[in-house]
């Protein structure tokens, strides 16, 4: 900010005057960029690039770099370990972002045309939404407990249900995280719903009144068309999400992060145990690479598919 | 709950009393179930550790001694002022560099700005996990692990903020800029005096976002942080498990301290947080 405010004062006074206005400008524009072309420069393209080099050598903090070609790529995709992974990741991806986007549209939906403590409903999905995922971990991992302690097996023991393993089984365990995970986001998705509903313009459900629609074909021709931009953003935002999942399953499973035997463990929880566990640097940037193309496609298919309807 | 309500709706459309009262009270109980880990966590904060097990929701004896003890452990202090301090200074920072990059962004003409703009709106598209190794390895070698800064750098500016800012910033009329101009302004001045004050709902939203993402980060203050002194909050919260028998009484105490004050934010700033919520999905 200094610099930006000292540049045309400290040279020569006749030489800033000279300039016509719009050299001026451009030379005020270039100082007030300054700053952050260092800072996208730096932290961000040259750490990109980085990565991908480092992706291509067999760094371990040790020793220096060397070039290895694809040899971390060629030992992933042989790796079971990471196919599990990549298996997991997708679970949560495909069940975690319908679910939710369904769950958060219907809530939506109705909240938008309710009018009595609108504002006291809106905030009890809201609040999710601005907690932390260390602290809800153990709140989540306290519900799961078995009896005595844990709330959920609680409640289906008196139903006479039996008890759950919930995050201690294999089959079990990436749901119990997904539930939480889902939960937390609600709250974005509705707000960001509601937004859209209230875009849409009223002389459509006039129009549509007057043709005679019930509420369920208004929803079905003219509310679920028009919310497409948004429906589209969401199912984008919400993937992305899923597909970078790592707070709360480090958080829910952390005497064994990712556990039981890798039953829960995402692309990025992999990630950081291969370079900050095991310090295979090399190794967890092919895997950070693999992250990229995934988060890629699905940000070019949100393009595509605006681009091709609209 | 939703084919139950949709047809009760859709059979009611002139009439619609029963299906409303129907539609609101499942939206209430729904609301209800959604906040019932926080009422669980803040009831367990008030029990004894000999009433953990008793279930009900309402503690028999409520006592604020957990979170004297919490609070009484410095450590718990330390994160707090850590988390605060970096939540802070990475939201001023956003509100600053965002703000001017969006505004010369929106309102200069010169060579080079689309250029600019694809390069910063390309960053987007790279995920913090990619970048977190070689942000790792230039802070081993700049001395940055363990300490504020190499917490705060990486997030010092975002894509997403500078175009939220140019967005609202293409709305300020070029008039007000000129008539600045004429009376001899400075162009730092024209953006902090005169176009600043009258994109206040962006910065608001802005900001009350980079705290929030910032109070809630985890990922990378997981990594570059090894010394306790330094974690924020969310890492310190999480290393508790690695402390030898649980109690959850203190757990939730600690749980609930990290959750307040994201709560009171939004108690106290509960429209402009919606709006701001709204602004960004909208325009973002």
């Amino acid at each position: 900010m200094a610099s930006a405010n000292a540049l045309p004062q400290t040279g020569p006074v006749r030489f800033w005057d000279r300039l016509n206005i719009s050299t001026k400008r451009v030379i005020w524009a270039w100082a007030f960029l300054a700053v952050p072309i260092i800072f996208y420069a730096g932290i961000r393209f040259y750490p990109t690039f980085q990565a991908f080099w480092l992706s291509l050598t067999n760094w371990d903090l040790l020793r220096p770099a060397q070039f290895i070609g694809f040899a971390n790529y060629q030992k992933m995709f042989a790796d079971p370990v990471f196919w599990k992974v990549f298996q997991n990741t997708f679970l949560y991806l495909i069940i975690g972002t319908p679910v939710s986007l369904v769950v958060s549209f219907v809530i939506a939906y109705y909240l938008d045309r309710v009018k009595l403590m609108h504002g006291f409903i809106r905030a009890l999905y809201f609040l999710p939404f601005l907690t932390t995922a260390a602290a809800m971990g153990w709140v989540w991992r306290w519900f799961y407990q078995p009896v005595p302690i844990g709330v959920i097996n609680g409640f289906l023991s008196s139903f006479g249900i039996p008890q759950q393993p919930f995050l201690r089984s294999v089959d079990q365990a990436l749901f119990s995280i997904l539930i939480p995970a889902i939960w937390a986001g609600l709250g974005f998705q509705i707000i960001i719903f509601m937004a859209g509903l209230r875009a849409i313009p009223n002389t459509f459900y006039e129009a549509a009144k007057i043709d005679g629609l019930g509420d369920w074909a208004i929803l079905r021709k003219i509310t679920i068309p028009l919310l497409k931009p948004t429906t589209v953003f969401l199912v984008v935002f919400s993937s992305i999400g899923f597909l970078r999942i790592f707070d709360q399953v480090y958080n829910m499973t952390s005497n064994d992060p990712g556990g039981p035997l890798n039953s829960t463990k995402p692309l990025v929880l992999m990630i950081y145990q291969t370079a900050f566990s095991s310090y295979q640097m090399g190794y967890a940037a092919a895997q950070t690479v693999v992250l990229f193309t995934i988060l890629l496609i699905v940000s070019l298919l949100q393009l595509y598919v605006l681009r091709e309807k609209k | 709950m939703t084919m139950a309500s949709t047809k009760e709706l859709a059979a009611n459309s002139r009439d619609i009393r029963p299906g409303r009262i129907i539609t609101w009270t499942l939206l209430l109980i729904g609301g209800l179930i959604m906040i019932t880990p926080l009422l669980f966590m803040f009831s367990t904060s008030l029990k004894t550790s000999g009433q953990v097990y008793d279930l009900r929701l309402i503690p028999a004896a409520p006592t604020l001694d957990n979170y004297i003890k919490v609070l009484g452990d410095g450590r718990f202090m330390q994160w707090f002022f850590n988390s605060t301090l970096i939540a802070v200074t990475v939201t001023i920072s956003n509100v600053f560099f965002d703000s001017l990059v969006g505004y010369t962004l929106a309102k200069f003409e010169f060579r080079g700005r689309y250029f600019i703009f694809l390069a910063i709106l390309s960053t987007l598209m790279i995920p913090t996990e990619m970048l977190v190794i070689p942000w790792y390895l230039m802070s081993s070698q700049l001395g940055w692990l363990n300490s504020y800064w190499g917490i705060m750098f990486p997030g010092m500016m975002t894509a997403f903020g500078t175009f939220l800012m140019k967005q609202f910033f293409e709305g300020v009329p070029n008039d007000f800029l000129e008539a600045a101009r004429v009376d001899g302004l400075n162009e730092f001045t024209i953006w902090w005096k005169i176009a600043m004050p009258m994109v206040v709902p962006a910065i608001s939203a802005l900001a009350i976002f980079t705290f929030l993402g910032n109070w809630t980060a985890f990922f990378w203050p997981l990594i570059v942080t090894t010394s306790k002194e330094l974690y924020t909050l969310p890492v310190g919260i999480s290393s508790f498990s690695a402390e030898a028998s649980i109690q959850w009484e203190l757990i939730m105490t600690g749980a609930a301290i990290g959750t307040i004050p994201t709560l009171l934010v939004f108690l106290l700033l509960q429209r402009y947080i919606v709006r701001g919520v709204m602004l960004a999905g909208l325009k973002g």
